[in-house]
């Protein structure tokens, strides 16, 4: 919260006593791909705060558990980006090496854990240090990031090796290699951390794998009247906390998937802007944000009802979204 | 198409006669050393350890030296290693999987310089064990190729050669093309030119029978998608010498002469595969008209300026590994090669029989850096693919275009479809 932001929340609760303060407001931040910008959006006028240039081709980015800074995947810089939350500056670099373009971070608040791309490795960096603590080397093109809520495994999926690849948080060592549909993109642990969900791009299909077994249970399919199946093209998934729904976003054929977390079943598909990335919820669970690269928007989702209310403009073909936690 | 080559070209010295490309992949293999791995799908089991002796797939390429003209631009003369450092690059990715997987692929190239027996050559790769093997060589050469290896366990990749012909009267069930045809070619070319409304061709034509099969195919293209064909001139000049002291002055008198007083047209079409004037026209037209074809706007499989659908990556590890740019040639011998393993990793196998049946059948799908899944059509072994519209320095649009429908996959309004096909596997 900006100290002006602040002020106005004291002022408010010290006016009407804490009955009335307002309904908590977020705040989102959004990379442009190509717009090489962060745009920043309050969750509750959902307006556009501002809009800053960063590093070039942002994709990934995170908020630090501490919500004091987002990391920001400058993928075209080669590096990753701190972002101070207050002053709203890049105050830090890490060493992510070459092509970042997904990260994910500690249970603990570190370390980071970067994707390489272009380099075939899973680079280890200690956020407080902003030392590399270890390189792992994974499969061809590693993309996504998941890491378990007990922290002791993070997951690597390779898009051309086509496998999620479990990793001991403590030894780097590679425990399991799970082979998942073609061009996995995005992998998410359930908050329970009993499921692991792989979204495969080319596929066309999301791997729901026993996090404990380590096998695949559920191969999901989507079929959307009117859109030939070659569209549809998983990228972003998100799973609520309570375990009960998965939203998934479909690339080009421009929808969010609403599956039952629980029987896998697919239940609805919302019609968002055109190739929708990345998803992220704000922590109260009632809004999903959704990116959509090429109609240079973010398409806000109400949960409970599970509509899109809104569709605020951003940069240049935005990516990534992340959402502070207050 | 004008690529700047960066400094080293043409890259590497060239591969001896039958060469085995092992040594340099072992110990990039072995450099992993991972100790205990699993590759599990739906719950099947797998060896828990990497034994001492991996599965191997070993991977044959064919390359038919041919006599050829040098390039009128010296942007496009052609690397000594053309697809082969593709198919190398592609064997890194392939061992990298199987480093999990606990496959070790290899390939081994024969080059058989103009005049001598590519069968030959074959037979001594299936001798060696190999059941996949690219081939690099005019479609004659190809189909003896198939010929001499019919009813053995062997699958031939076509990687270069694009002649209809060979997906429909001559087609063979024992190879699979990643080369795509001159018909896929010209009906790329034909939606985007026709989405763009610019439907009134003129064409100038070469003389070769290698520009009448092209020639054949713009025609159909015209046909199905609605353009018109105001024009086609030819242009019979023999082919000279590339370069001389005299320079070009009198190309840029010759070139607006030859396509003076045409009936009114939206784009110059060329047909002229053997470089002997295409390239000499963009720019020099009499009426101020874009060039298209063989020389200006081309359709390709691929470009070195693709950078969509995750692309650069792909630009980068290949450029990282052969010093120069991927060429269209290149990316085709990548997907012989990825093709084979995804298979082996898909099925855990390095056998004939799985993997050629894998990559046949219906979960077969390859992720190509083309923006959607690349499959082989059943009933000519063409691998279906978007094709890149490009100028010489960027791709300008990737077809199937929008609204050209089709009732399966868009990406099959290019080139022969099941209905029209020829085709007679066997």
């Amino acid at each position: 919260m900006t100290p002006s932001r602040l002020a106005a929340v004291l002022i408010a609760a010290a006016g009407l006593g804490f009955a009335a303060m307002p309904a908590l407001a977020y705040t989102a931040y959004v990379s442009n791909e190509k717009g090489n910008s962060l745009t920043v959006i309050d969750s509750e006028t959902l307006q556009v705060l501002t809009t800053m240039p960063v590093g070039q081709r942002p994709r990934g980015i995170m908020l630090t558990k501490d919500g004091k800074h987002v990391l920001i995947c400058a993928s075209d810089s080669n590096t990753v980006q701190v972002l101070d939350v207050e002053k709203r500056q890049i105050v830090a670099e890490l060493p992510s090496g070459p092509d970042p373009e997904l990260l994910n971070i500690h249970p603990s608040g570190s370390p980071v854990y970067v994707a390489n791309e272009d380099d075939n490795l899973l680079t280890v960096i200690d956020l407080n240090t902003k030392e590399v603590l270890a390189e792992v080397e994974v499969g061809v093109e590693p993309e996504g990031v998941g890491v378990s809520p007990d922290g002791k495994t993070v997951v690597v999926t390779s898009e051309t090796t086509n496998m999620a690849h479990f990793i001991d948080t403590e030894t780097y060592e590679i425990t399991d290699n799970v082979l998942v549909g073609t061009r996995p993109r995005f992998a998410e642990f359930t908050a329970d951390g009993k499921h692991l969900w792989v979204t495969s791009e080319v596929a066309g299909t999301v791997s729901v794998i026993d996090a404990e077994t380590r096998k695949i249970i559920k191969i999901i399919d989507f079929e959307i009247p009117g859109v030939q199946q070659i569209y549809i093209q998983p990228v972003g998934v998100r799973v609520t906390k309570d375990g009960t729904k998965a939203f998934v976003a479909l690339g080009p054929a421009n929808r969010v998937a609403v599956i039952d977390a629980k029987t896998f079943e697919v239940e609805d598909y919302l019609l968002v802007g055109k190739r929708v990335w990345q998803l992220a919820f704000t922590p109260d669970q009632k809004l999903l944000f959704a990116t959509n690269g090429n109609s240079n928007d973010v398409s806000v989702i109400d949960v409970p009802s599970q509509k899109v209310t809104k569709s605020i403009p951003t940069g240049t073909a935005p990516w990534g979204v992340t959402i502070s936690q207050e | 198409m004008a690529f700047h080559l960066p400094a080293g070209f043409p890259g590497r010295p060239k591969q001896t006669w039958g060469f085995l490309l092992i040594a340099g992949f072992l110990g990039f293999f072995l450099s992993g050393a991972l100790v205990t791995v699993r590759a599990d799908t739906n719950g099947e089991e797998a060896p828990k350890t990497v034994s001492d002796k991996p599965t191997l797939v070993p991977i044959g390429y064919v390359k038919q030296e041919v006599e050829e003209f040098i390039p009128l631009s010296r942007l496009n003369v052609k690397p000594d290693d053309l697809g082969i450092a593709g198919a190398e690059i592609a064997l890194r990715d392939n061992n990298t999987t199987g480093k999990f997987t606990d496959q070790k692929f290899t390939l081994d190239v024969e080059r058989v310089p103009v005049g001598e027996d590519a069968v030959a050559a074959l037979r001594k790769l299936v001798a060696g064990g190999h059941h996949f093997v690219l081939v690099d060589a005019p479609a004659d050469v190809l189909l003896q190729l198939s010929d001499s290896v019919k009813g053995q366990d062997v699958l031939l990749f076509n990687v270069s050669a694009p002649e209809v012909r060979l997906r429909q009267e001559d087609c063979r069930a024992n190879v699979l093309h990643t080369a795509p045809d001159l018909a896929m070619l010209a009906d790329a070319l034909a939606q985007y030119l026709v989405w763009k409304k610019w439907q009134r061709w003129l064409v100038a034509k070469g003389v070769s029978p290698e520009d009448k099969q092209y020639l054949e195919a713009i025609r159909r293209s015209a046909k199905r998608f609605g353009a018109t064909i105001v024009e086609e001139r030819a242009y019979k000049a023999t082919p000279g010498a590339r370069r001389s002291d005299t320079g070009q002055q009198l190309i840029q008198l010759q070139m607006p002469v030859f396509t003076q007083g045409a009936p009114s047209y939206d784009v110059l079409i060329v047909a002229d595969r053997g470089e002997i004037f295409g390239p000499y026209l963009p720019f020099r037209t009499w009426d101020p008209r874009p060039v298209a074809g063989t020389a200006g706007l081309r359709a390709v499989s691929w470009h070195p300026a693709h950078e969509q659908w995750g692309a650069t990556q792909m630009q980068n590890r290949f450029q990282r590994f052969a010093h120069r740019f991927m060429l269209p040639l290149d990316h085709q011998a990548w997907i012989a090669v990825r093709a084979i393993g995804e298979a082996a990793s898909r099925t855990k196998s390095g056998e004939y029989a799985p993997i050629n049946a894998y990559i046949r059948g219906d979960k077969f799908d390859l992720a190509a850096f083309k923006g959607q899944k690349l499959t082989f059509r059943k009933w000519d072994g063409q691998l279906r693919q978007p094709i890149i519209i490009a100028g010489p320095e960027l791709p300008v649009s990737t077809s199937p275009q929008q609204g050209f429908l089709h009732e399966h996959q868009e990406v099959d309004t290019l080139g022969i479809d099941a209905p029209e096909s020829k085709c007679k596997l066997q």
